[in-house]
């Protein structure tokens, strides 16, 4: 006999996840209101504010007016400089952990170390980069400091795409290589590494998204709060955008008056974020499709 | 009586012809087994009988199936009642993250029963019946994990049949226990064939012609023959069935 | 030849290897070597001495009694182990309202003498004075030159790193301030998480669930700085309007920002964590006659509660580490707060605000950096946790 069956409950318990599941379905849509709320309200505020001069004049007269060309450009440098170092130090990183080092305690023992620095927050960068690249090397304020602490910030991004791109290359792969009469970094450069690069680009250009955004690393470390010209070398201040929506969002003369610059600030930031976003998923649907074709 | 009927059934994964016009009529307290190499659709069709197929995007599926004299994909038929009545024991034991007691519990739990003398008498009697009770009646507040991997198997049993259903389906479910475990979940099915059908998914021969009345093979999709156990290993009709049982393929 | 380039190859992979260990490990070294700085410095301005009369018994004054006295606060001797007189407190620029130029010399030469003269005219007197004016000075008595003790920072209730005679520096307003902006972020963004991810996890079809998913990368793609424009131009007028605050920017402000941005780290661990539950552990139950609903708050929540956990904790530590968007938006008053609406400060906020004017090598400059290993602990800890908790599951497993 099975046990008798009580409608009232049997019609609660349907009641109540028909209840749970349309909570849930609303906060859902709520994420996604959210996000175009945001989105929304940079780009429309932001779009009317864009045109040729804002994007390639300097700011003017205490930089109410004019445009955001120098941070535009310093950010560019600070992507390129963190890329120059994070790149190939992060992938060799995930080379070493999934090819040379022996597995078990050592991998593990980086993975968490990689993992705590992920977990760093910015700001603790900032001071590190402040008191080891700025003051203890002697850089200064300078671009290198600033690409430097933001390359460690994209590091660990880096190095997990890497170990995971490796890890997932089959081993004949190795063992064809090898035994032909290879050797392991032979095999690496050759074999290994153009399978796993377009997984690590995409990781690399994620970075770079984040690495675009991020402002308390700079702070100390590279960002000028005025420079309406150009930096001249790698050991010059830059002005960087996520520094200069700061800026004028927070601490201008004329918050009237700059309100504007910030939300075409605001918007430019947004752009390439989304810009590196799609890039990166871009890049790595092709390579899911081109792997199914296969 | 018949306890199961199964008219032209057919059923699809997406284009996948999964089971082919399947006939078969199960009597009550039996056990039948359903046995045929891997990828044969006997998991499958067992599925169907509580309706898990259901939750696999994509499927679909032509034919009656007829418990108790109701077409159980009938549109009235309510899901949670159907499941109720045709409990499950799967390949892998898998017992709930709570207590021995609060797994067995569970389906009373979940189907709104809340007096705590009838489900603790419900637990015991399950227990016993899965012949668990004398090794957990002393730690049923731990966690079920602490339990072997056969005695999880046997509280999986118990868990299906507090809620006393009239079919027990099994897919497998000594595949992955010791041969002492399994003896004892084999003695279980027998005891339990009393008072319920039972439908087995073995991959066993041997254990199928030790535990079941009734052994349907099945492959390609296709039920290639469905007789009495004996006859079946003995003087099989078929010859693909002669075949798979004397190991010449599968 | 080819041999070399192998071994050169490993050589330089393994250094590779280990470069976030080496970062780790600088991160610490620098940071520890400011920050312990801060111990050694006085408690008194550098170069400066605190003057008392003769008669005055009293030796030792903390940093919060000094700056308290010379608040005015404390009016009395009394208060502070001294005598039974009045406190009367003698600045530098008194000396221009007292004496004129000539008498001061036009190189100050005969300053110390005045400060001497003035300062034992009066049994109550406290002069805060330049060292070099009244070196030797055996008239007087000197307040001992301590050292900034420890507990006046981690337990010291007062931030004020830019008072004169003494800064200030006790760090509870900070970390209050920071939990409190957490704990209410968290408060938010627990329940959307949770549902958000058993939606997608559980709830929603396979497509559905491809297309949230870019929006929660984006969601954790946006810069901080634009989350805290966002906050600052939307969010903080909506406070103030709804509560009639006089000033927008508040805690409230910061939690709903930190909440939104800790929501992506909580969905995508959630969500992945019920996806490792097994289906059979699924079927299982709803073979029982259990609900979906029913199956996902009895069978896979609890099956995946330490992946769960997981999430909220990274969450809270994104929460605790976010610099820019807080800094932006809660309004910065580093006072112990007492309601959600009001301003206050958080530690990395803090940084970000005043390393810039605190001169490297100084006490404030230490003291930012001290922040800055507390953070770097906190958020080492809570990281630790969460290995040590994904370690167990893939054990478990």
């Amino acid at each position: 006999m099975a046990i008798e069956i009580n409608q009232s409950y049997n019609r609660r318990k349907h009641g109540m996840q028909s209840i749970a599941f349309g909570i849930f379905r609303a906060l859902s849509c709520c994420i996604v209101v959210i996000l175009f709320l945001i989105l929304g309200f940079i780009i429309i505020k932001g779009i009317g504010v864009i045109n040729w001069d804002f994007l390639t004049m300097p700011p003017t007269d205490g930089m109410t007016a004019g445009g955001i060309m120098p941070a535009i450009v310093g950010t560019f440098w600070l992507m390129i400089g963190s890329a120059v170092f994070a790149f190939p130090v992060g992938v060799m990183s995930g080379i070493y952990m999934n090819e040379y080092a022996p597995k078990g305690k050592v991998v593990a023992f980086i993975r968490t170390m990689t993992n705590n620095l992920a977990g760093i927050p910015s700001i603790v960068f900032g001071l590190f980069g402040m008191a080891f690249f700025v003051n203890y090397l002697g850089f200064g304020d300078s671009i290198v400091a600033g690409s430097l602490t933001l390359g460690l910030l994209a590091l660990p991004i880096v190095i997990r795409t890497t170990e995971e791109a490796f890890k997932d290359i089959p081993n004949s792969y190795r063992e064809g290589s090898l035994a032909l009469g290879a050797t392991k970094a032979q095999t690496i450069w050759h074999v290994l590494l153009p399978m796993a690069m377009p997984r690590v680009i995409t990781g690399l250009i994620l970075s770079l998204g984040r690495v675009s955004g991020e402002t308390a690393p700079i702070l100390f470390t590279c960002a000028a709060y005025f420079l309406p010209r150009l930096p001249e070398s790698i050991f010059d201040q830059c002005m960087a955008l996520p520094y200069h929506l700061y800026v004028v969002a927070t601490s201008g003369t004329d918050i009237e008056a700059q309100l504007p610059i910030a939300y075409g600030t605001a918007f430019v930031l947004i752009v390439i974020v989304l810009i590196m976003n799609l890039l990166a998923n871009g890049i790595r649907k092709h390579f899911e499709n081109k792997l199914k074709t296969k | 009586m018949d306890k199961i009927e199964a008219k032209n059934v057919d059923f699809y994964y997406g284009d996948f012809h999964a089971l082919k016009g399947i006939n078969i009529t199960i009597p009550n307290n039996q056990v039948v087994a359903f046995i045929g190499p891997s990828g044969c659709g006997k998991s499958t069709f067992l599925r169907l009988f509580n309706r898990m197929n259901d939750l696999i995007p994509g499927t679909r599926l032509t034919g009656e199936i007829i418990i108790d004299g109701q077409n159980i994909y009938d549109k009235s038929v309510d899901v949670d009642r159907l499941r109720r009545n045709v409990g499950m024991v799967f390949q892998r034991p898998n017992p709930f993250p709570k207590s021995i007691f609060e797994n067995v519990a569970y389906g009373l739990r979940v189907n709104g029963i809340k007096d705590k003398d009838f489900i603790a008498e419900r637990v015991e009697t399950a227990l016993k019946g899965a012949a668990l009770w004398n090794e957990v009646k002393d730690k049923l507040k731990e966690s079920a994990y602490a339990l072997s991997g056969g005695q999880q198997q046997r509280l999986c049993i118990a868990r299906a049949m507090a809620v006393e259903p009239s079919v027990l389906l099994m897919d497998e479910p000594a595949s992955a226990l010791d041969p002492i475990s399994t003896a004892k979940i084999e003695e279980l099915i027998c005891e339990l064939s009393e008072q319920t059908t039972v439908i087995i998914v073995t991959h066993s021969m041997q254990q199928a012609a030790r535990v079941s009345n009734k052994t349907a093979f099945f492959y390609l999709g296709e039920m290639v023959e469905y007789d009495n156990t004996k006859k079946i290993f003995t003087h099989p009709s078929k010859e693909a069935t002669q075949n798979y049982i004397t190991g010449r393929f599968g | 030849m080819k041999k070399w380039i192998d071994i050169i190859a490993k050589r330089i992979f393994t250094v590779s290897g280990f470069v976030t260990s080496i970062v780790i490990v600088l991160i610490i070294a620098f940071l520890f070597a400011e920050a312990v700085g801060l111990f050694s410095q006085p408690v008194i301005e550098e170069g400066y001495v605190l003057a008392l009369n003769k008669k005055n018994e009293v030796k030792n004054l903390s940093a919060l009694e000094i700056k308290n006295i010379f608040d005015e606060e404390i009016v009395n001797w009394e208060e502070v182990g001294g005598g039974d007189v009045p406190i009367k407190v003698f600045r530098l620029e008194d000396l221009d309202k007292i004496y004129t130029e000539a008498e001061l010399g036009d190189e100050y030469q005969f300053a110390g003498d005045k400060i001497v003269e003035q300062v034992s005219s009066d049994a109550g007197m406290v002069a805060f004075v330049p060292e070099s004016l009244v070196e030797g000075r055996t008239e007087l008595n000197y307040i001992n030159d301590n050292t900034i003790p420890v507990g006046d920072v981690l337990l010291g209730v007062e931030w004020y790193p830019t008072a004169t005679p003494s800064p200030i520096f006790g760090i509870l307003p900070l970390i209050s301030g920071t939990i409190w902006v957490s704990f209410f972020a968290i408060l938010f963004a627990l329940p959307f998480g949770l549902a958000v991810s058993i939606y997608l996890a559980e709830v929603a079809n396979p497509r559905v669930s491809k297309m949230l998913k870019p929006v929660i990368e984006l969601l954790n793609g946006i810069p901080s700085v634009v989350y805290g424009f966002f906050g600052l131009a939307v969010i903080v007028p909506l406070l103030q309007r709804t509560f009639n605050l006089p000033v927008g920017e508040s805690g409230l402000a910061g939690s709903i920002v930190l909440a939104i941005m800790a929501l992506p780290t909580i969905i995508t661990v959630a969500e992945d964590a019920m996806r490792n539950c097994p289906r059979s552990m699924r079927e299982a139950s709803l073979a029982l006659g259990a609900t979906q609903w029913q199956t996902i708050y009895k069978v896979v929540v609890p099956y995946s509660i330490s992946g769960i956990t997981s999430g909220v904790v990274l969450g809270i530590g994104r929460a605790i580490g976010e610099t820019m968007a807080v800094l932006m938006v809660t309004g910065n008053a580093a006072v112990i707060p007492t309601s959600i609406l009001e301003p206050l400060r958080t530690i990395p906020a803090t940084i970000a605000a005043e390393l810039g004017e605190a001169p490297a090598g100084g006490a404030h400059y230490q003291s930012l950096f001290l922040l800055g290993v507390i953070l770097f602990f906190i958020t080492l800890i809570i990281n630790s946790c969460v290995e040590v908790v994904s370690a167990r599951n893939r054990l478990k497993r």
